[in-house]
């Protein structure tokens, strides 16, 4: 099957909030797909009713062909799961905690392995709550591997993570691709979903605003390029006056290309109206940029740039 | 239900128990502190044998004689033998500043043999306490021997106690089911207020239905390993009040099912607390509200049948009233009967409550 999740018009209300609104998405076999959007978007919402942990309002929802809600029994020993704020029973070392999943998925497995895989065979025998955050999520990652599932469904794992641990759960992330797995991530992050994704779903207040590869999204919803010219202020109406669209930008102006050609053009006629200019460069919109055009104010939180939803 | 996976998950349970140093304190440990500091304090005023005045009307007839060595060899008692022709004993009693005395009364052994009903007549005075009870205790003790061998328990000779006095056994056979009945409370209670509710606020049951493993899986562990520890703390008990302080009370197999079905309450009780409570600071208060007062009004320190009477009625509402009457019964008295009706409430409280908490335990959301 080439689409592991097939998602059509889902709606999640509680109470008077509809959390999720009426959205849709596939996502494709072997691919990571990325879940991006500000706290309280309904990304958890929504991974919780494909894990078949929440129910919906609304809609349907195919997870590996099947309902996960109706089918959690079949659909529980085919997924894997790192829920946010994963905990753990506090006693219990990872060790244990893997021989127990593997005994109850009644499966082979060797716990060191799978230690092994994120990097956390050294604290085989310590209790859970003698850890860090960053090895719980590494025990919810190996835990979530013991059924050796087809999709993973992440929940922003990386969140109050310190830079290295991070890194080390992309690392975790980029292999389970390798290893021909689906993987549904969610964040706030935008680095995150940048390097990691295939494809990038931005949700915004319970709705899709946004979906695509990271190049598509720049292509699509980023502003054209645009040439930065730092210099004396008449040279925006010497541009104006040929028919340039023009913005001042601090200490500078903005021109928009709507071709390369123009960028000639305009260089042209900088060149021969014998006014003053320092520099000039030419500038086009990041993930970034894109992002909080369609979502709303950018917000510095911890590790890297994400983004805090605007307030009506 | 797969029972494999029951199995399965039980002893990761029972690890988190065991890893906990205050639940197994709680469970095990603690009701035997409470019964060698009880014990030792109340057996210390019992040791030496309370004066028996008896007047024999049997003259000397076999069976009577047997009674009274049987009385002697209680060692609660000491029979001392006045002439039947004092007259009227509790006359004799008053004027020889006498508390306890015995009439036997004459066609005692014919009785006895043709196993006809027949009362022995006990005085006691109420204000001498603790020995009132010793007296009436050990004639109990032997009448229901006597009974029992008799006619395999119906009973054939019934005293009548002349004065009024409950107590019939010594206070250790009563402190006994009463621990038991108090481990059987707080070991469920304590963990399973805190579990439903934690485990709750921490996703673990969600972590968990992310396993195979399902609700009643879980369940069917949790309880097995609740009634192990029942099991395990009623032998201790009996165990160390036996060889401590002489105890009279047996583990009967009619105690088993208030030991199975008591926990079986109590964990549905205290996770119907865990799971209704938002937070487990309000589990914890709600958990205490119901604790404490059944810890201590269900006759487990002290008999309900000591209680003034305006506090009997409270007792009879808590669920632990009728595991300790129980185990009373049980291991005490050894009046099935009465076992079987508090059995039998044991049983409909459990499966309510059963009902109740399952309602609030959910371990998908809506
Ligand atoms: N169980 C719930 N009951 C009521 N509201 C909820 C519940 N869970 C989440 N919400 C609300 O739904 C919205 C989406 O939440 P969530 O899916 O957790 O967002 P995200 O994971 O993107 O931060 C938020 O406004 C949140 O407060
Ligand atoms: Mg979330």
């Amino acid at each position: 099957m080439s689409e592991s999740v097939e998602v059509e018009r889902l709606v999640k209300v509680y109470g008077s909030l509809r959390a999720v609104d009426t959205i849709d998405f596939t996502v494709r076999s072997g691919e990571v797909f990325s879940f991006l959007g500000p706290n309280g978007a309904g990304k958890s919402t929504t991974v919780e009713i494909l894990e078949g942990l929440r129910r919906r309002t609304s809609g349907s929802v195919r997870v590996l062909g099947e309902d996960p809600w109706s089918s959690l029994d079949r659909i529980k020993r085919r997924i894997g799961v790192v829920p946010q704020d994963f905990h753990f029973f506090p006693t219990i070392t990872p060790r244990e905690g893997l021989r127990l999943y593997a005994r109850l998925f009644d499966r082979r497995v060797d716990p060191d392995e799978l230690l092994a895989r994120v990097e956390l065979l050294d604290k085989a025998d310590a209790r859970y709550d003698s850890l860090s955050g960053g090895q719980h999520q590494k025990v919810g990652v190996a835990l979530a591997l013991v059924n050796d599932p087809e999709i993973c469904f992440l929940d922003e794992p990386t969140t109050g993570l310190d830079p290295r641990a991070r890194r080390s759960v992309w690392e975790v992330i980029r292999r389970l691709r390798k290893e021909g797995r689906t993987v549904f991530l969610t964040t706030h992050y935008l680095d995150e979903a940048q390097q990691l994704s295939d494809r990038i779903a931005i949700i915004k207040r319970g709705k899709l605003i946004a979906t695509g590869a990271p190049d598509e999204l720049i292509a699509v919803f980023g502003r054209p390029a645009r040439l930065r010219i730092v210099g004396e202020a008449a040279l925006a109406d010497r541009l104006r006056e040929r028919g340039h669209a023009v913005t001042p930008d601090n200490g500078g102006l903005e021109v928009e290309l709507r071709s390369k050609a123009e960028a000639v053009e305009i260089l042209d006629a900088v060149a021969s109206s014998g006014l003053r200019w320092q520099s000039f460069s030419t500038k086009s919109d990041t993930l970034e940029d894109v992002f909080i055009r369609l979502v709303g104010g950018a917000r510095d939180e911890g590790n890297g740039p994400s983004v805090a939803e605007a307030r009506p | 239900m797969n029972p494999r996976r029951v199995l399965v998950y039980f002893p990761t349970f029972a690890r988190g128990y065991l890893r906990n140093p205050l639940g197994l304190f709680m469970s095990l440990i603690f009701p035997v502190i409470l019964i060698l500091i009880f014990g030792a304090v109340f057996s210390s005023s019992g040791t030496s044998p309370v004066p028996l005045a008896v007047e024999n009307l049997d003259q000397n007839s076999p069976a009577s004689v047997g009674f009274l060595a049987a009385l002697n060899a209680t060692g609660a008692v000491t029979v001392n033998l006045v002439s039947p022709t004092v007259g009227n004993l509790s006359d004799y009693l008053a004027h020889h500043s006498l508390s306890a005395g015995l009439v036997i009364p004459a066609g005692f052994d014919a009785a006895v043999a043709q196993h006809l009903p027949v009362q022995l007549t006990v005085y006691t005075n109420p204000a001498s306490g603790g020995e009132a009870g010793i007296v009436l205790g050990a004639v109990e003790g032997v009448t229901n021997g006597l009974n029992l061998r008799l006619a395999n328990g119906t009973p054939i000779v019934t005293s009548v106690s002349l004065t009024v006095g409950s107590p019939l056994y010594r206070y250790i056979d009563f402190l006994i089911p009463g621990l038991i009945g108090f481990s059987v409370l707080v070991s469920p209670m304590f963990s399973m207020v805190n579990i439903g509710s934690t485990w709750k606020r921490d996703k673990l049951f969600r972590q968990l239905s992310l396993t195979p493993l399902t609700r009643g899986e879980w369940l069917t562990a949790t309880l097995l390993w609740y009634v192990l520890l029942a099991v395990v703390s009623a032998g201790l008990l009996v165990l160390v009040g036996g060889l401590a302080f002489g105890a009279h009370v047996t583990l009967t197999l009619l105690s088993l099912p208030l030991l199975v079905v008591g926990p079986i309450l109590f964990v549905a009780l205290g996770l119907l607390a865990g799971s209704v409570s938002s937070t487990p600071e309000t589990a914890g208060v709600i958990g205490n509200i119901i604790t404490f007062p059944m810890m201590f009004l269900s006759g487990t320190f002290f008999p309900v049948s000591l209680f003034p009477s305006w506090l009997v009625p409270v007792a009879k509402v808590l669920p632990l009233y009728y595991v300790v009457d129980g185990l009373n019964g049980a291991m005490v008295y050894d009046n099935p009967s009465a076992v079987y009706s508090d059995i039998l409430i044991v049983v409909i409280l459990a499966v309510g409550l059963a009902v109740a908490a399952t309602r609030f335990f959910r371990w998908r959301e809506d």
